[in-house]
């Protein structure tokens, strides 16, 4: 199985209660929605919540706490639009529901670094020009902060040829593990540069 | 201000800003999250409520009864709008099925209704309550099976009409080589990040609509003919764009039904379409049937060109102009294109990145590859052998500029392209059979009306106004630099504001027009900021110099402050062009050239190495026009290999309608990748001597791609895209 099979089989999961006869067939919901109480910290502020139970860790970010940094593209875990860091792993937050991430540490976007003081992934995204509209970028960005920090964990990926040695820092490694975050604008040669920057000094 | 005399020499030609590698200037917001898109707009109007939208789940037919009862008493619910609810609406002259269904339903996932309600859980909760009784109707689903009841596109524009020139049957009658061959290309989806998505307020009769669009006048109008108001009423905002790649040139779904939701709710509204709404509800990129004819002599003269195509549209739609490239590419006495157009009912067919040259060159440039290996020449030989300085259906009228001819030698000699083996399969690299590929890219420069405002404020600083758009173009950072040339000031003295319809019209972003026209717009506009300065200073504009924060005049040197000591000075004015553009063909060019190796066992295409050498006038900002072109070859990549929207011919709509089922390439797919621009200006475009480079990235990839597999392999698929499947049982013996 491929990351695409594995993707596309993800998507077929997620849309099944849709597809089998349509909207129809969807259960009823009955009275008010139920609602929780989460609270987490985002960027090292905390912040306490009571939500609607069905709402997305993305749409707490986005429409409770008004960062919209990160960013909305298909809402099925398909684009990586909506990288966030949790408890210092990568995860689409359009994949996870706000409430199942009590005292969670979040970082977004908005908590690498601001536009008088850019996070050096920030910086060299802009130096290399790794965007284009600008959209899947928070999410590319996130997700090669993290990704990053895996490869130094020492964590294989399908492109990793020996497993009994450290991963090395590679273009192929760092296509194959950013290849969750699409970015139809077609930045990719420029942001592998950026990463691969960053990675340098880093190391 | 009227071009309509070759450009001369000009301020721009100082070259001190604009022609830099600048860093975008909203690169900084971009990448800290804090570039505000359509939905998120929350602090614009308050009390903003939640859309969600239902699409219908036939492509063709009525609904019989579409019950809202249950969805408007559902939790939070605060209105349900379908056709009945929303009372009498037009259509925009710009879209060819209407955006709010019923109950005739034209295409699958037309919108049939919008729910309101507080929060977009209840929405989406409520929107599943609602029930739709359809009377399913048979439609035409299947291009091949229409192509037979094809008919010739209906209006008066020449560029729908056959062409024929010379006398094409007998000269491929009597050619000594040749080749006809068929080849299909399917259909396709912008697939663009954002999803089309809108913030609407009412404020008694006017209407507000922060959103997401290429093209901010035109979807005033469109909105104000739909809804049946006056233009004047609507306001259209739309700073930032998720990507657009033609997806959204046209009003669609989202602004409408946000602002009927917003209307019956009396409450704001934001909606995005849900992304498995999008590629059945919006446009698409047309599948065509393409036949190509080429007749030459055998020391390789094209005598004869012809190529037809075949796409379908919903009634009262266009075709896809997959032949236009044919009648200016290559030279040849004797001509024909033509196009046919199905009525079909499948979701509306438009506009996608190079409409026209991105199929159309997947084709033509196959063909080319094809008749050189029939010719025993090599691709790039003969290519050349057929250039052409003039119009080849109109000789006495010659291109602009044209350098095709250096962008494939320039390009071969980087590429390493005399290592390409002439025979096809006998590069062996361990598992992967090796080839190369290459394709000429050709796309029509076309230059637009456009306008701007320019202020010298108080403070020193420059603004800028436009209701121009930037998709991901770099258009921020190329009218910012504009203005800086123009003033003599530093980009850092420039403040932009784009994507409003408050301000000056422009040309919008689309047809790969928009970067030369748009900063034309913003060079009229400064024209009249300077004389409106030097009027002030006392010194004549003509003789004036803006440079370093100064004008100089003679031996005078004036600090620009001094010319806003009392008030700020505005300058206003609209590029409208001459006939340059018939006197003159204007176009775009390049050479694609592709690495690929195959995977000897499995027919796994990878792309090993991607360049693009473009003659394309004067680069504005070559680190932004070099992303242009990058993406369009990911794109054209993607074309080639991957894309396609699986047609249901039974039920009549996309299948893969998502992110995951409709493929689109990732950063493992994509090489490094070079981008060449010849240096050059070309003063018949316009004063800023540049023209379009945004689609020409993508014209003619697909086709390297698949011709550098051709030369891995030996195996030609002449049906779009090239994957494995088409490829397994031809491969050569792995052992």
């Amino acid at each position: 199985m491929n990351r695409r099979d594995l993707m596309a089989a993800a998507g077929a999961c997620a849309a099944l209660p849709l597809t089998q006869g349509g909207a129809r067939s969807q259960p009823a919901p009955a009275g008010k929605p139920v609602k929780a109480e989460v609270s987490f910290t985002v960027n090292g502020r905390k912040h306490a919540l009571d939500v609607d139970t069905r709402t997305t860790l993305l749409d707490a970010l986005r429409e409770h706490l008004h960062m919209t940094g990160t960013k909305k593209g298909c809402d099925h875990g398909q684009c990586g639009a909506c990288t966030v860091i949790v408890d210092g792993q990568r995860i689409n937050s359009c994949l996870s529901l706000a409430v199942m991430h009590p005292d969670a540490e979040i970082t977004t976007i908005e908590g690498l670094g601001t536009v008088e003081n850019l996070h050096p992934m920030q910086a060299a995204f802009v130096k290399h020009d790794g965007f284009q509209c600008g959209y899947c970028t928070p999410g590319q960005i996130c997700s090669s902060v993290a990704m990053l920090d895996e490869i130094e964990a020492g964590i294989p990926s399908h492109v990793t040829s020996d497993l009994t040695v450290s991963v090395t820092l590679s273009e192929s490694e760092i296509r194959e593990r950013m290849s969750g975050n699409i970015c139809r604008c077609g930045a990719y040669s420029n942001i592998v540069e950026a990463i691969t920057e960053v990675a340098r000094t880093r190391a | 201000m009227k071009f309509d005399t070759p450009a001369t020499t000009n301020p721009i030609d100082a070259m001190k800003v604009v022609g830099q590698p600048r860093d975008r200037l909203d690169g900084p917001l971009k990448v800290t999250g804090g570039a505000r898109y359509a939905y998120e707009q929350h602090d614009v109007a308050a009390n903003q409520a939640y859309g969600y939208v239902l699409g219908a789940g036939i492509a063709k037919g009525t609904i019989r009864q579409l019950d809202i009862e249950a969805a408007r008493n559902a939790p939070g619910v605060l209105a349900v709008v379908t056709a009945r609810e929303a009372g009498k609406l037009d259509k925009g002259k710009r879209n060819t099925a209407r955006l709010l269904a019923g109950p005739e339903i034209q295409h699958y996932h037309q919108a049939i209704a919008v729910v309101v309600a507080e929060t977009f859980e209840q929405a989406r909760a409520a929107a599943s309550l609602i029930r739709v009784d359809y009377a399913e109707e048979p439609g035409t689903f299947d291009l091949e099976a229409a192509r037979s009841k094809a008919s010739e596109p209906e209006g008066d524009d020449p560029s729908l009409k056959d062409s024929r020139i010379g006398d094409f049957p007998g000269a491929f009658a009597s050619a000594p080589v040749k080749l006809d061959e068929t080849y299909t290309t399917p259909d396709e989806s912008h697939a663009m990040m954002e999803p089309h998505a809108t913030v609407a307020a009412w404020e008694g009769e006017k209407l507000t609509v922060w959103t997401s669009n290429q093209m901010v006048a035109w979807t005033v109008v469109d909105m104000a003919k739909t809804l049946g108001i006056p233009k004047e009423n609507i306001r259209v905002v739309s700073p930032f764009i998720g990507g657009g790649f033609g997806g959204k040139l046209f009003l669609r779904a989202d602004v409408l039904l946000a602002a009927l939701g917003a209307r019956a709710a009396r409450r704001p509204v934001k909606l995005a379409l849900q992304r498995p709404l999008i590629m059945n509800n919006t446009t698409h990129r047309p599948a065509t049937i393409q036949r190509v004819r080429i007749g030459a002599t055998r020391d390789g003269k094209i005598t004869a060109i012809g190529h037809e195509s075949w796409s379908g549209d919903q009634k009262g739609g266009g075709p896809e102009l997959a032949v236009s490239q044919t009648r200016l590419l290559y030279a040849g006495a004797n001509r024909m294109t033509a196009m046919r157009l199905a009525a079909m009912d499948l979701p509306e067919g438009n506009a996608m990145r190079a409409p026209g040259e991105a199929p159309g060159l997947m084709v033509l440039e196959m063909a080319m590859d094809e008749m050189a290996e029939k010719l025993g020449m090599d691709p790039i030989a003969f290519r050349l052998l057929n250039d052409t300085q003039v119009d080849p259906e109109k000789p006495k009228r010659p291109f602009s500029m044209r350098r095709l001819d250096e962008c494939f030698k320039v390009g071969a000699e980087r590429f390493g392209w005399s290592r390409r083996s002439p025979r096809p399969g006998q590069n062996r690299d361990g598992k992967w059979l090796v080839g190369l590929g290459v394709a000429a890219a050709f796309r029509n420069n076309l230059v637009m009306k456009s306008g701007a405002r320019v202020r010298l404020g108080s403070d020193g600083i420059l603004t800028v106004e436009t209701d121009m758009t930037d998709i991901g173009t770099g258009s921020y950072t190329i009218i910012g630099q504009t203005a800086a040339e123009m003033l003599g000031v530093e980009l850092d003295k420039v403040v932009v504001k784009l994507g409003d319809s408050s301000f000056p019209a422009s040309a919008g972003s689309g047809g790969q027009w928009g970067g030369n026209s748009s900063t034309a717009g913003v060079y009229a506009a400064c024209v009249k900021l300077r004389e409106a300065i030097a009027q002030k200073l006392g010194i004549n504009s003509s003789e004036a110099v803006f440079a370093g924060g100064e004008v100089r005049s003679g031996n005078r040197s004036i600090p620009l402050s001094k010319a806003i000591e009392q008030a700020p000075l505005i300058g206003e004015d609209t590029i409208e062009y001459g006939d340059l553009d018939e006197t003159h063909q204007q176009s775009t060019f390049g050479a694609h050239f592709v690495e690929v190796a195959v995977d000897a066992a499995t027919a796994e295409t990878r792309i090993r190495r991607m360049l693009a050498v473009c003659s394309a006038g004067r680069i504005l900002n070559p680190k932004t026009a070099r992303s242009q072109v990058i993406g369009a070859m990911t794109m054209g990549a993607g074309a080639a290999l991957m894309e396609e929207l699986a047609v249901d011919t039974r039920r009549g709509f996309f299948v893969n309608h998502d992110l995951a089922g409709y493929e689109v390439p990732v950063h493992a797919d994509i090489p490094h990748q070079e981008v060449v621009f010849l240096e050059e200006t070309d003063p018949m475009s316009s004063p800023m001597k540049a023209k379009g480079v945004g689609e020409l990235g993508i014209c003619g990839v697909g086709a390297a791609v698949a011709n550098a597999i051709y030369n891995a392999t030996g195996i030609r698929v002449r049906d779009y895209p090239v994957t494995l499947d088409k490829m397994l049982d031809r491969m050569p013996d792995a052992a």
